[in-house]
């Protein structure tokens, strides 16, 4: 197992280098000068004479070797320092910070109802296989996992938000300030991020859960006169999870690729919606930095998804 | 005479042949969703094929005095806020999702299946490099890094292209590299090899064809996370450029006006869901015609 670990860990520090050096040389593929990603736009960049020009450059260290460069901004990442945002005219670490546990709040919120939901529906579609129970699940999970993020946000905040008036249909507050306001923001939002992982989690777990049913060693579970709930929970249920953990692990990347749309949808200051404004604001110091604290935080969602799945499963650690 | 005739209908009898692609069609074909989904998807290409013809309207032409009108016997869909039918909108819409997903897939399926044939077949160090950079590559969200790859570029459709290209090449990359290496050490390619074939041919000619039913699967469920996701950035604002029709663009320009008109953001939003619906049960049912492990059971 301590192998298996250190392999793993090599191996994400590795992907960590390549992580970074994506990151640095995509910004670069911006057509012209780079100091556009440190100066607003092409426009007020002609305006400036040449030598304030040259003076910016010197002090981003363009002037240096491209390698020298990528080696001073991932030192600067290293001791936190992101750079300066143009918009906001703030440290994009300070930045961040304000918007990422946003984030994290209603992703975490997100992650776990669609594990739990996920998992109770699959387990219940696989126990009772062709009844009407699995006749409405399993339909149900094939809208949840084609249904666009940005669809499910429009039909919540058309039926329940707008025509039924339940739940208000933007902003967000913290939990700290008032939980009560807090949760009812936040439901529609996790809904929306979590619909994918419910369908997807389900799916899958219904799936696994139905090739071990068919295994030998449940026969004998049966045989030896276990009662369902033993049979189910403590034999089948253990081994159906392992593939299911995978997915809970791409689940993270999901929240955050589909944060980007639900925090847009109902205006919540979260990452993914100061990620969108940065675009469109050509704010490319807090893009590259969004883009490269997500990559790391699903660098190490799948590191810890791998060793936990070598952990369940002896095949893998050797293998 | 007799006997030997007797003999022969017993031998006809032991080895019954099937034909793999009688076998390919029974399967593929015998749930109904996936036949569903065929439908669609024949559906979808004969709308994106007949668009002109079959449009009541020009998709482009604002009308001044017909603003977001209800859907009527003349607008099946009702008309935007510029006056344009939503039905004639969302028929050229096809086009873009179909052009976006189709052009991608291609192009990342060529890198993909090429850096992962190679990564397989040299393995060592060249592995590495190219499997840990797939790796690299899947830690960014698919929405986010083709968001962050068409804001470098520039909006437009062709730089919606290559972001989603870059994000969907890892998949390919990664099937054809355990392909590759569970192959590579077969008989055959040792045959091959002594009879003189040269690393080119045996990657193309001998390895790769055994990696096409997974990569067919992969590249029909990738058309459907395609779709969706240029819907996704089409919904941000990044992609087609007015007037051009895209069902995301459509959606954001009709969830302005939810209330007064919910069918404006409603109906791409259900073409959009019907069409990865369709890839998915399409791809669903390839896998379980292709797949070598399920025969002698379906």
């Amino acid at each position: 197992m301590t192998t298996y670990i250190m392999r793993r860990l090599v191996q994400a520090v590795f992907i960590l280098v390549i992580v970074t050096l994506i990151v640095f040389f995509v910004m670069r593929l911006l057509p012209g000068d780079p100091i556009i990603i440190y100066v607003a736009q092409s426009a007020q960049l002609e305006a400036m004479p040449p030598e304030m020009v040259d003076e910016l450059r010197h002090k981003f260290g363009l002037d240096q070797p491209i390698i020298m460069q990528y080696f001073n901004w991932v030192g600067n990442i290293f001791q936190g320092d992101f750079g300066e945002s143009i918009f906001y005219h703030e440290k994009v670490g300070t930045l961040m910070l304000e918007r990422f546990p946003v984030t994290a709040h209603l992703g975490i919120l997100a992650l776990i109802v669609g594990s739990i939901t996920g998992l109770i529906a699959g387990l219940l579609a696989a126990v009772r296989r062709g009844k009407w129970i699995d006749k409405i699940i399993t339909p149900l999970t094939y809208i949840g996992i084609t249904i666009p993020v940005f669809f499910a946000a429009i039909l919540l905040i058309y039926t329940v938000g707008l025509r039924l008036g339940w739940l208000p249909i933007s902003g967000y507050t913290s939990p700290f300030k008032d939980f009560w306001l807090s949760t009812r923001q936040a439901i529609m939002p996790v809904f929306c991020l979590a619909v994918f992982s419910i369908a997807a989690n389900a799916r899958q777990l219904r799936s696994s859960m139905l090739e071990v049913i068919g295994q030998d060693y449940i026969r004998t579970a049966w045989s030896k006169g276990l009662c369902e709930r033993a049979v189910i929970l403590k034999h089948t249920m253990k081994n159906s999870l392992i593939p299911v953990i995978t997915l809970i692990g791409l689940g993270v990347g999901m929240i955050f690729g589909g944060s980007v749309l639900v925090e847009t949808i109902f205006a919540i200051p979260g990452v993914g919606r100061l990620m969108v404004s940065s675009i469109f604001g050509q704010d490319y110091v807090v893009v590259q930095a969004i883009t490269f604290v997500i990559a790391v935080i699903v660098l190490l969602v799948n590191l810890f998804v791998d060793i936990s799945y070598g952990w369940l499963d002896p095949r893998i650690r050797y293998g | 005479m007799v006997e030997e005739s007797a003999v022969m209908m017993e031998f006809q009898e032991a080895s019954p042949r099937v034909s793999e692609w009688r076998r390919f069609r029974r399967v593929f074909l015998s749930r109904g969703v996936v036949v569903f989904g065929l439908v669609v998807l024949i559906i979808l290409f004969l709308v994106a094929a007949l668009a002109p013809w079959l449009a009541p309207y020009d998709p482009y032409k604002p009308a001044t005095g017909k603003s977001l009108e209800q859907p009527n016997i003349e607008h099946l869909l009702g008309t935007d806020i510029l006056g344009r039918d939503t039905l004639s909108r969302i028929i050229y819409g096809s086009r873009t999702a179909l052009m976006v997903g189709f052009i991608s897939v291609i192009i990342a399926s060529i890198f993909g299946v090429t850096l992962g044939i190679i990564a397989g077949y040299a393995g060592g160090v060249t592995n590495m490099l190219i499997m840990r950079t797939m790796d690299a590559l899947l830690c960014f969200p698919m929405l986010l890094l083709a968001l962050v790859v068409s804001a470098v570029l520039g909006g437009g459709i062709s730089n919606v292209i290559i972001a989603l290209s870059v994000a969907t090449i890892p998949g390919y990359a990664r099937v054809t590299c355990g392909v590759t290496m569970s192959i590579k050490e077969n008989d055959f390619i040792l045959a091959g090899r002594a009879m003189g074939a040269s690393d080119t041919r045996t990657m193309f000619r001998h390895i790769l064809p055994n990696a096409f039913p997974p990569l067919i699967v992969l590249m029909t469920m990738q058309l459907g996370a395609l779709i969706l996701a240029e819907a996704g950035l089409s919904f941000l604002g990044i992609g087609i450029e007015p007037p051009g029709a895209a069902w995301g663009a459509m959606v954001n320009d009709g969830y302005r006006y939810l209330l007064k008109n919910p069918v404006l953001s409603f109906a791409p939003c259900i073409a959009i869901m019907l069409v990865v619906f369709a890839f998915n049960m399409v791809g669903d049912g390839l896998r379980d015609a292709l797949d070598p492990r399920l025969r002698g059971l379906l």
